[in-house]
């Protein structure tokens, strides 16, 4: 569960990239993060990752107030957090299992207790046949799974996406919404952070949209946006 | 820890599975668990960062090898300084001090001093040298003889010699002092000042090693704390993505510490080869020489509890070295 109130960021050289924005998400939902570069979509993820504080208002995500957070908390925090990033952000000099395993070794298990977790994992994203390859031996989207799989490995309750589709063709995007769609529906709460517009109307989710650091709208996109006006106009931004 | 449960429920309008049971929850693990994994991970870690290390050996060997010199300098110093002190301690038992007695006392009263002198516990035995005997000693030994023989008097001093019960040079030289004071004695000489001279310098060069040390261990804290920084450096993206999925400072810090460690203790070990080296190299001309004086003196090395603590010593300094330099820069490193 994560809820946003009254949240703004104003940055040190005066730019605010957040102003007064409010949301919630409930537990298990999944919904799309969009708008314009700029608009405040990283802003937002960082916020969620501790990365960076609210100037003003509060985020609570699991019952828990972010801004009681000390420094020394945030490794625990960020353990409740499944991350996954555009650029996949894995480690090149070790295998898919040890990627995987990563989140696992963090917090405290044994490479062998890690071992059927990491597998299971691999299996959810279909990579189990791939553990002991390098990632460089993969293709985009298979990498893009390996960072899903990392994501996930211990079962955090929430996952964040940030442009997960960005560098994949609309198959390879469809596989991966299908994994995120599947997580949600066994109670992980998913945001996923897009300027994908032809994705988000392929779904019926539920969709914020940034523009200039304010929240402009709430809701399912496609289902009061019959014809495609206002995502061509929000594309053209 | 605040906790707020907010009750807003706007915007719930297109929450897809408002009333889905909670089907995954973060994984915890007990206490137990934790603790043994944090000592596996250790472990682990342990090995992993002298795996790193050895994956490039060239610049491992080479940063290795500058911190053994550094560390082999003082530590060598060291080492002959304690061989000059074990020679110096075996001269010390040939400590003699010559009571030159005032011309006006009688071979009689001479050997009564030598006969009470003895009686002293400072003072182990003593030899009384006649006036006579000292000329026949002199004319044997130097040569000049037949020119004494021309001289109307006998102008040689009755002697006293006085070895002292103890083998340290500072007491016999109080010894000396004492002796001096004596009516009957002349003057009072301690035969081995340079035993003295040699004390001092020893003492000179102990310092001198002490300060070499201490400039050349903050020579190799420096040195690992650049490597350290370079190590850092280059796994930048990994430090970011670890802390982006939970990973504490420890964690993090944990490699470069072990690798800090490992360049310390191997830098010792190094240094300890070099040592040993110069040491058998420099052995059996020792040898030679301490025959020609009819010595057995033999080198000595480090000994087990000085290796000891040249091991521990090192690997503290690489590790003190790891843990300044990833204060300084871990930080700096976060997600952005």
């Amino acid at each position: 569960m994560i809820s946003f109130q009254q949240v703004c960021k104003r940055y040190a050289n005066g730019k605010d990239a957040l102003q007064q924005v409010s949301f919630q998400l409930d537990v298990g939902e999944l919904a799309f993060l969009t708008g314009h570069s700029g608009a405040g979509k990283s802003t937002l993820l960082k916020l969620l990752t501790l990365i960076e504080r609210p100037t003003q208002g509060q985020i609570i995500v699991e019952n828990q107030n972010l801004s009681a957070i000390t420094r020394m908390g945030v490794p625990y925090y960020r353990r409740k957090i499944g991350m996954v990033f555009q650029n996949h952000q894995l480690l090149f000099d070790r295998t898919v299992f040890d990627n995987v395993a990563l989140p696992l070794l963090i917090s405290g298990y044994s490479r062998k207790d890690a071992g059927r977790r990491v597998r299971a994992a691999l299996d959810k994203v279909g990579l189990l046949s791939k553990e002991n390859l390098l990632p460089i031996m993969l293709s985009g989207g298979e990498q893009q799974r390996v960072g899903i799989a990392r994501a996930v490995v211990n079962k955090p309750p929430i996952l964040l996406a940030d442009e997960p589709t960005g560098n994949l063709d609309p198959e390879l995007s469809a596989e991966i919404m299908d994994l995120f769609q599947q997580f949600s529906n066994v109670g992980v709460t998913v945001l996923v952070a897009t300027h994908d517009l032809s994705l988000i109307s392929r779904y019926n989710h539920r969709s914020l949209i940034l523009r200039d650091g304010l929240l402009t709208e709430d809701g399912v996109l496609s289902s009061h946006l019959h014809d495609d006006d206002k995502l061509q106009s929000l594309e053209a931004e | 820890m605040k906790r707020a449960t907010p009750s807003r429920t706007a915007n719930k309008a297109a929450v897809n599975k408002p009333s889905v049971p909670r089907g995954a929850s973060l994984q915890i693990t007990t206490f137990a668990q934790r603790f043994t994994s944090y000592r596996n991970h250790h472990k682990v870690v342990a090995v992993e960062s002298l795996q790193r290390l050895l994956v490039t050996p060239l610049p491992t060997l080479m940063t290795v090898m500058v911190l053994a010199i550094a560390i082999a300098l003082p530590a060598g110093l060291y080492v002959m300084l304690k061989n000059a002190q074990l020679l110096s301690r075996d001269w010390d038992g040939s400590a003699q001090i010559s009571l030159y007695l005032k011309q006006n006392v009688s071979a009689i009263e001479g050997k009564n001093l030598a006969k009470t002198l003895e009686r002293r516990v400072d003072i182990s035995r003593t030899q009384f040298i006649s006036k006579e005997l000292a000329l026949e000693e002199f004319k044997v030994l130097s040569g000049f003889g037949d020119l004494l023989k021309e001289l109307d008097e006998n102008p040689l001093p009755a002697v006293v010699v006085v070895y002292p019960a103890q083998r340290d040079a500072a007491q016999a030289e109080q010894l000396r002092i004492t002796l001096d004071g004596f009516q009957q004695v002349e003057s009072a000489e301690l035969d081995a000042e340079w035993v003295q001279r040699l004390h001092a310098m020893l003492d000179l060069g102990e310092r001198l090693v002490f300060a070499l040390g201490l400039g050349l261990g903050l020579a190799v804290l420096l040195v690992v704390i650049n490597t350290i920084r370079l190590a850092i450096e280059a796994r930048r993206d990994e430090i970011i993505i670890v802390k982006m999925v939970g990973a504490t400072d420890a964690f993090v810090r944990r490699p470069f510490l072990y690798c800090g460690l490992w360049y310390g203790l191997a830098g010792g070990i190094v240094a300890l080869i070099i040592i040993e080296s110069v040491l058998f190299w420099v052995d059996s001309p020792v040898g030679q020489l301490a025959d020609l004086y009819s010595s057995n003196f033999d080198l000595s090395g480090l000994g087990f509890g000085n290796t000891l603590s040249l091991f521990l010593t090192s690997a503290f300094i690489g590790w003190l070295g790891a843990w300044l330099a990833v204060g300084q820069h871990l930080r700096a490193i976060e997600p952005r």
